[in-house]
């Protein structure tokens, strides 16, 4: 059937509409930034490494039906804070980088439950709600880390306080633990350095992601994801079970900021959080994901055209227009515009599913005359 | 100890909402492999009673009920309708409660899968285990099998007829081992005639299995063809109780609708000559409330009633011509054709809608009441306007306002502590005075009025009813009054349309035995005489 | 305790504890050596600064499309308006109003634009409100290099192409409405032309709520159903509410800008809806009321407690914790306010 083979392209395009516009623009900004393939296969491998198991922390909230997890930064901040303390503990390579990962589970557990028994206030307008309570809690991480350490909690090291005698730096400097994981099973292909290990992990979270859908807890997931009130109905403890997606969630991430930071080897004290949420996010959704629908292979395809993108928008600007300020601008624009359009894109979709049913009705009546 | 007690007993039950009965000494009894019909009219108690049944949270939550439930002789009272699902009682309701995007199998097994123990269960407990598909779908297909349809356990809800999902419902409520009663509640309605008969013949089948059912459904054909025993209720209270073969339904229809008749006696037939509003062909896409196909006359002056039971479509009716919910067909209102699917039009002709629905459609409830009765005149007549510079800015003219709502809370009495009170905070009879005022302030030609009297107290119906009239004779507005209480149609309404299944089941005047009007609900066809 | 009680009830915890937290701030201040005048003028003006953007809220939870986070399109509009009135070289006082007139067709166009898209997304207004904002202000930051302008006052010096960060607007519309009428007494300075003007606006929305368009758009906030089946065209509302909203921002800036000074491009404009919206909470609005006096109220309260923190809490612990106060204040109100919206209420 002709009408029917249209039906199924229009259907694709629409659902596919965000990565095939990335496509669309590195195909026309890749030649002009001038990069080499090495080059870019280069930064696609260490942009993987960094963000993929952030990205990944999102899956659960979603196939729950509460959406994008903005309050993914919480889980970032409370990896920030089992770094801060294994740097200020001197404990480096692997074990710090765990210790660091361990610390950080209670903290993402008690900020997790805090996010999700919110969010359960909330129904409905969880996204809006995590998004300001990622902002709110800011606020309070500030407050823990700015006046905090230091005066109430002891840090012994130097070098991580502030001069004034409290507050940690805006730059943590976390060589101690620096691509300790990364550099655990190298892999060199030409002159391209694998991390294996990193990988490695990384596989094993989606095979825990793959099996934990299989799960009872994870058809539950599922199901309140659906429709709330049925699985309500059917007896599963509807709040219950979103607190501890959102848990999951949480956790992930701060597991995920750890790893994300002993790629980079430094740490912003103050931003790194907030930066890295609405990347995460951004990169989900340009992987074709959407509101209520991800899998792992929007997470991958996300991670590598939108930092394909990010890394070649400057140049590309430059060579342009001579302004790499314009490409950086324009990769902030193209950030939080892929968020607005797949959240649009999910809002109408969703109106028209409603008025669906009407319009089938009607078209029955019709046809009667 | 007897030696043999029914499967289920219910004995003495009685309930009431805050001082307004519901049922009242309902007693009855249902053996093994029994199936009974439920019938009665829409409030006649079916529900609550069911909800009784079940411990529903509502039902505690106002006071819970009187009487005594005995299940296989065991005195029980649930707490949530999950104790009552534990000992074995299912219930299917009206409207689905299944998830599109699972597959029948997942919905039918929905919160009871098969599963599989791991390493992580130990960690983390029971939700940590693996799901046993196989399993899983050997089950469904087990209970699918019970049902006695063909029905593939790997379709998505989505992707199925609707009596595909029907089937999917009763085959998780057949998956519960332990099933001894199922309650299904309309199932039929949403099916088509192969689908019902195929569902009627599975119920059989249970039954023979020893399976008792309770089934509750309008269609007195079913009820007749498949019943051992049929329950009708009244007023809340039992009005018949008897085996299916010594009863037919005309009796049926009769001990449903047939009261005593308390209201006021009825001056004459009044006679009419023009026609007003002429309806015809129209349908409307209101959930729950579909309209298919209905055309009929009402004459200018008179007051016409729409009646029938719930679901049938007679509240779309006025809600389509209003324009509130979409639809077409053709409505011609004193000689013109009046468009459809807009509020404004219908508003702009000179028609105007009390709302069955008073807290969503009917009322601004954080709003005062000044301008709960005022905004729709204000709106679409540019009353209580104050020009100023010319005609360039229309200024609310709060003192006109306040003096109209002032009018009204005398006229109709309303009880308040004055115009600037917040609608919510009114009792629904007093809410529904005001919405009366709402459409009275815009002078309608041509009233529709829908369910006016439902949820208020007995004081506050009388005067509802006796402004609708009063407006009717003085000023001359044509009333179109739906509703789903019989009595009060007929002592009202000049002549009454009967709506089933969407469309008109027949139009006779209201001097007609309440019977008759019972017959036209029921979907049988109308005895002597007919639609004028 | 009854009364206590329902005083409680009434203006809800979180106020009241801001509330009571200005207060003894006041309190504090003389013992802290903070001068009592200064703070109170530092107060009014920033109250007048920030009033009229907290104002641009208010049609749009009127017609129940929720809290503007996209109030950032209509300061676009704004920066537009005036980066347009200097490089056409309009000077003095009379510039200010040369903005807001300049500013005008790209609020009206804005507004439409984003009325009509937030009419395709009902239910899930403020999230996408909130991307709508930040996209734009990118998008503009893009804008800002590609733009002909070439007004030397304006352009980065050394390459004569693409705006710079800020810009002064001195010689243009500098406390424009500040001076005008300003009372001076020793370290107290009010600046009355601002307060006026602001006083002013919030006439013009109060009268437009009050009339057959304003109640209108009320009734659609208050139960958009009601207001369909009473005749009126639900989208159209929803529209006037959001043009007018974005026009109030635009405006809201140009005030502001005269009397903070600077033109503030780029991503000046991004977080600025979030200190708005906190001080209408604040001020007693919820997701769907809001009034004149929440407004008023609010913008007193949050710019008091932003003013007199830093000063206040600096000399008693001598630790700044202003920003963290600022961010915990405004995002906590906000979570309160969201995670309080009764379900059904629209």
């Amino acid at each position: 059937m002709l009408k029917n083979d249209k039906d199924n392209v229009i259907k694709f395009l629409e659902t596919n509409l965000v990565p095939i516009l990335f496509v669309i623009i590195i195909a026309f900004a890749l030649p002009l930034s001038g990069f080499s393939v090495r080059y870019l296969f280069n930064e696609i491998i260490v942009r993987l490494v960094r963000n993929l198991f952030l990205v990944l922390a999102l899956l659960l909230p979603i196939m729950a039906g509460m959406g994008l997890n903005f309050g993914m930064v919480l889980g970032a901040m409370a990896g920030e804070i089992g770094l801060i303390f294994i740097t200020d503990w001197n404990i480096t390579g692997l074990h710090g980088m765990f210790l660091a990962m361990i610390l950080s589970i209670p903290l993402s557990i008690l900020l997790g439950w805090m996010c999700g028994k919110i969010l359960n206030r909330a129904k409905g307008r969880e996204m809006v709600t995590s998004y300001i309570l990622g902002f709110f809690m800011n606020g309070v991480y500030q407050l823990v880390v700015l006046y905090g350490m230091g005066s109430v909690i002891p840090i012994a090291s130097d070098s991580i306080v502030l001069s004034r005698g409290y507050g940690i730096r805006n730059a943590v400097n976390l060589t101690g633990i620096r691509q300790s994981l990364d550099k655990l099973l190298p892999l060199k292909i030409g002159t391209t350095l694998i991390p294996v290990a990193t990988f490695a992990l990384i596989a094993v979270l989606c095979v825990f992601i793959i099996w934990f859908r299989r799960t009872k807890l994870g058809q539950d997931m599922r199901a309140i994801g659906q429709d709330m009130a049925v699985a309500e109905a059917s007896g599963i403890d509807v709040a219950r079970t979103r607190i501890i997606s959102i848990i999951i969630s949480t956790v992930l991430a701060g597991f995920g900021m750890v790893i994300y930071l002993q790629n980079i080897g430094t740490m912003n004290t103050y931003n790194s959080h907030e930066q890295v949420g609405m990347f995460s996010i951004a990169a989900l959704l340009v992987g074709g994901a959407s509101v209520n629908r991800a899998k792992i292979g929007n997470a991958i395809l996300g991670v590598v055209l939108f930092h394909l993108m990010f890394v070649i928008s400057p140049m590309a600007g430059k060579n342009l227009i001579g302004q790499a300020q314009l490409g950086e601008y324009f990769r902030v624009f193209v950030s939080y515009g892929v968020i607005s359009i797949s959240l649009v894109l999910y809002a109408i979709r969703k109106q028209r599913d409603k008025a669906r049913a009407g319009i089938a009705l009607a078209d029955a009546q019709e046809v009667r005359d | 100890m007897k030696d043999k007690s029914p499967l289920l007993e219910m004995r003495n039950i009685s309930k009431d909402f805050f001082g307004n009965s519901v049922l009242k000494d309902v007693s009855f009894k249902l053996e093994k492999g029994e199936i009974l019909g439920l019938v009665g009219e829409n409030g006649a108690g079916k529900t609550t009673l069911m909800k009784i049944l079940f411990g529903m949270t509502v039902i505690r939550d106002t006071g819970g009920y009187s009487g005594e439930i005995f299940l296989e002789g065991k005195p029980v009272s649930y707490k949530t309708p999950f104790e009552a699902l534990d000992d074995g009682i299912g219930m299917v309701h009206q409207e689905f409660s299944l998830l599109p995007g699972f597959t029948a199998a997942e919905n039918i097994l929905l919160n009871r899968e098969s599963t599989k123990n791991n390493f992580m269960t130990e960690l983390f407990g029971d939700r940590m285990k693996n799901l046993d598909r196989k399993d899983m779908r050997k089950r469904a297909l087990k209970a699918i099998g019970k049902v006695g349809v063909q029905l593939h356990e790997d379709m998505l809800i989505s992707d199925m007829p609707v009596g595909h999902k029907q089937f999917t419902e009763i085959a998780r409520e057949l998956e519960k081992d332990n099933i001894k009663l199922l309650v299904l509640d309309e199932p039929t309605a949403v099916l088509a005639e192969s689908e019902a008969e195929i569902l009627l013949k599975s119920m059989k089948k249970l039954s023979s299995e020893g399976i008792s059912i309770i089934f509750i459904s309008h269609r007195l054909r079913e009820i007749i063809n498949i019943t051992d025993k049929i329950l009708i209720l009244r007023d809340g209270r039992i009005i018949q109780e008897k085996p299916t073969s010594s009863t037919n339904i005309s009796e049926i229809a009769e001990a449903m609708v047939g009261r005593e008749l308390e209201v006021s006696k009825r001056e004459d037939v009044r006679v009419f000559d023009r026609t007003f509003l002429s309806v015809s062909r129209l349908w409307v896409n209101m959930p729950g409330e579909t309209v298919r196909d209905v055309s009929f006359d009402v004459n200018e002056g008179e007051i016409f009633g729409i009646g029938g039971l719930a679901g049938q479509g007679k509240l779309g009716i006025p809600n389509g011509i209003m324009g509130l919910f979409p639809g077409g067909g053709e409505i011609i209102l004193d000689g013109k054709k009046i468009g459809l699917n807009s509020p404004r039009i219908a508003l702009d002709s000179g028609m105007a809608f009390v709302s069955e629905d008073r807290r969503d459609v009917g009322l601004l409830l954080d709003e005062p009441l000044d301008w709960n009765i005022s905004f729709t005149a204000m709106q679409v007549q540019n009353k209580f306007l104050k020009p100023i510079f010319g005609n360039l800015i229309k200024w609310r003219d709060e003192k006109a306002i306040q003096n109209a709502a002032k009018g009204f809370i005398d006229a109709l009495e309303i009880k308040c502590t004055g115009y600037s009170q917040k609608a919510q905070e009114l009792s629904g009879g007093n809410q529904q005075k005001i919405c009366l005022a709402k459409a009275f302030i815009v002078e309608p030609r041509v009233l529709f009025v829908s369910e006016p009297t439902r949820g208020i107290d007995v004081g506050a119906k009388k005067i509802v009813l006796d402004t609708l009239i009063k407006n009717n004779r003085e000023k001359g507005t044509t009333i179109i009054m739906i509703s789903s209480e019989l009595e009060e149609l007929r002592s009202v309404c000049d002549r009454i349309a009967i709506v089933d299944e969407g469309k008109i089941a027949g139009i006779l005047p209201a001097t007609r035995p309440a019977a008759d009007f019972g017959l036209l609900m029921l979907g049988t066809a109308p005895v002597s005489g007919g639609a004028e | 305790m009854k009364y206590l009680d329902r005083i409680v009830e009434k203006t809800g915890w979180p106020r009241l504890i801001i509330g009571l937290f200005l207060f003894s701030l006041f309190i504090a201040a003389p013992f802290a050596q903070v001068k009592i005048g200064t703070s109170l003028s530092d107060t009014l003006i920033r109250f007048g600064m920030n009033g009229i953007m907290v104002l641009a809220l208010v049609p749009m939870i009127h017609s129940g499309c929720g809290l503007n986070f996209g109030l950032p399109l209509g300061i676009i509009a704004g920066l537009l308006g005036a980066t347009i009135t200097i490089e056409l070289g309009a000077t003095g006082a009379a510039s200010l109003f040369i903005a807001i007139l300049a500013a005008t067709p790209f609020a009206l166009v804005f507004g439409w634009g984003y009325g009509n898209l937030l009419n395709r997304v009902k239910g899930n207004e403020m999230m996408i409100a909130t991307y709508v904002g930040f996209s734009s202000v990118a998008f503009m930051c893009m804008m800002w290099l590609l733009l002909p302008y070439s007004s030397p006052t304006m352009v980065w010096g050394y390459e004569g192409v693409g705006l710079r960060t800020t810009i002064s607007v001195e010689g243009f519309y500098l406390h424009a409405l500040s001076n005008f009428l300003a009372v001076r007494i020793g370290t107290f300075f009010l600046p009355t032309g601002m307060l006026l003007f602001m006083g002013f606006v919030c006439f013009l929305v109060w009268a437009f709520l009050h009339t057959k368009t304003g109640t209108a758009m009320t009734a659609v906030g208050s139960n958009p159903v009601f207001a369909r089946a009473s005749g009126v065209n639900i989208d159209r509302m929803r529209t006037i509410s959001v043009i007018l909203s974005t026009w109030l921002g635009a405006v809201g800036i140009i005030v502001y800008q005269q009397s903070f000074g600077f033109i503030q491009l780029y991503m000046g404009p991004f977080y600025m809806a979030f200190p708005a919206v906190a001080a209408i909470l604040i001020g007693g609005a919820s997701v769907n009321k809001a009034s004149i006096m929440n407004v008023l109220i609010g913008a007193f309260l949050f710019q008091g407690i932003l003013t007199m923190t830093p000063s206040v809490m600096n000399s008693i612990i001598q630790m700044d914790m202003s920003e963290v106060i600022r961010i915990i204040v405004s995002n906590g109100m906000i979570l309160y306010a969201l995670t309080r919206v009764k379900k059904g209420a629209h």
